[in-house]
């Protein structure tokens, strides 16, 4: 694979976890939304941390879409799932959350998960032009 | 009866997701890998072919729809059911229509990824 294509991959995993990560530190540094009061959220939009996440989530569009452009969906979907443990470390280290064992085991079965399929392919190649080709082979008198 | 609402509507997050990764995968199948595609139209034609896709428009409606499912879901249930349920839950169907779909070659590697990566997130969203 192509270090822009791994560098495609490695943007979906950043821009996803940070953005999460600065969308969550902007809204709990406010007071909680109720559902009779939603007219709070717009007030949520002059926090920097929320603008910061929402570029970033931007960001991270942007990227997941270029990814599913030269990668199958079963290979993008699993290998950009590590995003879970730079989460589960982030919460961990920069926003101080207790993270319990099962978690833990979580981030394991996760960094699991995309060595397997980070070792096999990342495009299903499907054969249409030799097809098309012996039938055109067949048809010609 | 909550229960059957709460998992209805876990179901209806799984399905939009699902869909929306579906419909938007297969929209950029069709539009091709934007590297050689930015290099040959520059960033207007790339979002002029992107942007000109109806696939992905109907799958950021299903995305939509899969965000406002789950804050029905977080209405009637709590967030350690329904966050670890609807993500690990999505990630296999996600598998099995991609495969249906798409076309996609979903191996034995790929359908243990697959489980690992769900199992690890249930456990990690609880």
């Amino acid at each position: 694979m192509s270090f822009r294509k791994l560098a495609t991959l490695a943007g979906v995993v950043l821009f996803g976890s940070f953005g999460d990560v600065s969308l969550a530190r902007g809204m709990k540094s406010m007071p909680p939304v109720e559902i009779t009061n939603l007219s709070a959220l717009i007030s949520a939009l002059a926090n920097p941390w929320v603008i910061g996440g929402i570029l970033l989530l931007l960001g991270f569009f942007s990227t997941y879409l270029s990814a599913l452009s030269f990668a199958d969906l079963t290979f993008v979907l699993p290998a950009t799932s590590i995003g879970y443990v730079i989460m589960a470390l982030l919460g961990r280290f920069f926003l101080h959350e207790h993270v319990s064992l099962s978690r833990w085991t979580g981030v394991a079965l996760i960094t699991m998960g995309v060595g397997f399929v980070a070792g096999g392919p990342a495009l299903t190649v499907h054969h249409r032009e030799p097809e098309a080709q012996a039938a055109a082979r067949s048809e010609a008198p | 009866m909550r229960d059957l609402y709460t998992w209805l509507s876990i179901f209806a997050v799984v399905a939009f997701s699902t869909a929306g990764d579906v419909l938007i995968s297969n929209a950029m199948k069709l539009v091709g890998d934007v590297g050689p595609l930015y290099r040959q139209t520059g960033l207007v034609g790339v979002l002029k072919s992107v942007g000109g896709n109806v696939r992905l428009w109907f799958g950021i409606a299903c995305m939509a729809g899969s965000f406002f499912s789950l804050l029905l879901a977080l209405s009637w249930a709590d967030v350690s059911l329904v966050g670890p349920a609807s993500a690990s839950l999505t990630f296999l169907s996600n598998a099995f229509f991609a495969k249906l779909f798409l076309r996609e070659r979903v191996d034995r590697r790929r359908w243990t990824a697959a489980l690992l990566v769900a199992s690890g997130v249930a456990l990690v969203a609880i």
